[in-house]
């Protein structure tokens, strides 16, 4: 295989997802096709010459050829996704590579029944396998068992009942940690081992589980359902963020 | 190709990103220590712990926890560089070099593959990592490596990116020939210099 080149995406079209975050639609003439989970690299350069890099998670399915989308949330202290939430505009052009990433991937093929597990904009590699899902007709049943903060923070949230109510094979499970609308019914707390004992797919279904999230949920979750008897390799895991200390 | 190219309105934002010559292309400075797996965190009780080296060697070698704590280590304190883009300044461990532990088969091979608990493996070029350029660590900043950060015990390639620093390790398996890893079959570069920025296959 050859060398991944840095190629230019130009945007063709942004939305914001939540106060935070916001999809930027690429049209990438030379993309080469991915699979869902992967992500692609991106590289600002300041016009003194300094660059930074940082990567991301693909939204869209393998089946939109034309473009690709990345979902990005703001981090205050960050260099990068500052500059691509607030100052990218449509029309611009955007230094990429990729696709990167073999290994947290799903295909329909794969089977399942398949258990999704995100943590805030975690949830972006796991949105473009329920998308690719979504458009090849698959029927692998699904779970996507979702942590957000506050009931705004939910990314995709419009698409994700839409699709959850248009498919009995898709269920998608909430929970608010910080705090909840009035008449709220999802669950409103972390993930813990309970949750997930009454939400997630029997071991016996020996479930395929991807967990997206920062690396305290991820460890939370990943133990969690190892403790359900998950498989180990059949349970993959992409962490992500800060971990404010060692 | 996208040679030249400017990103319209961007600046350098992070000061601290300093210019020390100690960040790697394409590296920011990171103060915290991410965790990075494919899977989940491994949990080995240390009385089954043991640590191997297996493959082309005359007579394989095994060390209890208890034995290899006896082994001569060193303190070593290293820059380390994970290729999700992130670099830690300074950081501080403890363990056993890989030239104690070679020094201790008689081995005709050019390669090791290291596997860990849980499956992982990774591969290395033998000269990579002899002559003090390779640790099996068991403590970070003085104190015992936290699971999620490969403890009980870790290898530790600083001069390589950080997926070659196999965490869980449990045995080196020497070779003749090369042999892709876990990362390595997958994408990403086979030998993973961080200042030739050789991240992905072909780089």
């Amino acid at each position: 295989m050859g060398r991944l080149n840095w190629q230019l995406g130009q945007v063709i079209d942004i939305q914001m997802e939540t106060a935070q975050t916001k999809s930027l639609k690429l049209a990438v003439p030379d993309w080469i096709g991915h699979q869902a989970g992967q992500h692609i690299d991106v590289r600002l350069t300041a016009d003194d010459g300094y660059q930074a890099e940082r990567s991301y998670s693909i939204a869209s399915p393998p089946e939109e050829t034309d473009h690709i989308s990345i979902t990005v949330e703001r981090l205050e202290e960050g260099e990068v996704s500052p500059y691509l939430v607030d100052e990218l505009r449509v029309g611009d052009k955007l230094e990429l590579r990729g696709p990167i990433g073999g290994y947290f991937v799903w295909e329909a093929r794969m089977g399942g029944p398949l258990l999704l597990v995100a943590g805030g904009s975690g949830i972006v590699p796991l949105m473009a396998m329920i998308r690719h899902r979504h458009k090849i007709g698959s029927l692998v049943a699904t779970r996507l068992i979702y942590s957000s903060r506050n009931f705004e923070d939910i990314i995709y949230r419009d698409e994700l009942d839409r699709l959850a109510s248009d498919d009995r094979m898709l269920e998608v499970v909430h929970t608010l940690t910080r705090t909840q609308p009035p008449g709220w019914t999802g669950y409103h707390r972390r993930i813990d081992a309970a949750l997930l004992g009454e939400s997630a797919w029997p071991s016996e279904q020996r479930p395929l589980a991807f967990i997206c999230g920062p690396t305290s949920f991820v460890e939370t979750a990943a133990a969690g359902l190892l403790a359900l008897r998950y498989e180990p390799a059949r349970i993959k895991t992409e962490r992500f963020g800060p971990t404010g200390g060692t | 190709m996208s040679e030249g190219f400017i990103s319209r309105g961007f600046h350098r934002r992070n000061r601290q990103n300093d210019d020390s010559g100690r960040i790697p292309p394409g590296q920011y400075l990171e103060r915290g220590f991410p965790v990075l797996t494919a899977g989940p965190t491994q949990h080995t009780p240390l009385e089954k712990w043991d640590f191997s080296i297996i493959g082309e060697v005359d007579q394989p070698k095994r060390w209890t926890w208890a034995e290899f704590q006896a082994l001569p280590h060193e303190t070593v304190t290293v820059d380390i560089h994970c290729v999700t883009k992130w670099s830690k300044l300074d950081t501080q461990w403890e363990g056993v070099s890989l030239d104690t532990l070679l020094d201790q088969v008689v081995f005709d091979a050019n390669y090791v593959i290291a596997t860990s608990d849980g499956g992982y493996t990774t591969n290395l070029p033998l000269d990579e990592i002899m002559g003090g350029k390779a640790w099996i660590v068991y403590a970070y900043q003085g104190e015992p490596i936290a699971p999620e950060h490969g403890g009980p015990a870790r290898l530790l390639v600083p001069h390589l990116y950080f997926w070659k620093s196999a965490k869980w390790v449990r045995s080196l398996r020497l070779s003749d020939h090369d042999e892709p890893g876990f990362w390595e079959s997958l994408g990403y570069n086979n030998h993973g210099d961080p200042w030739k920025e050789e991240r992905y296959w072909g780089d």
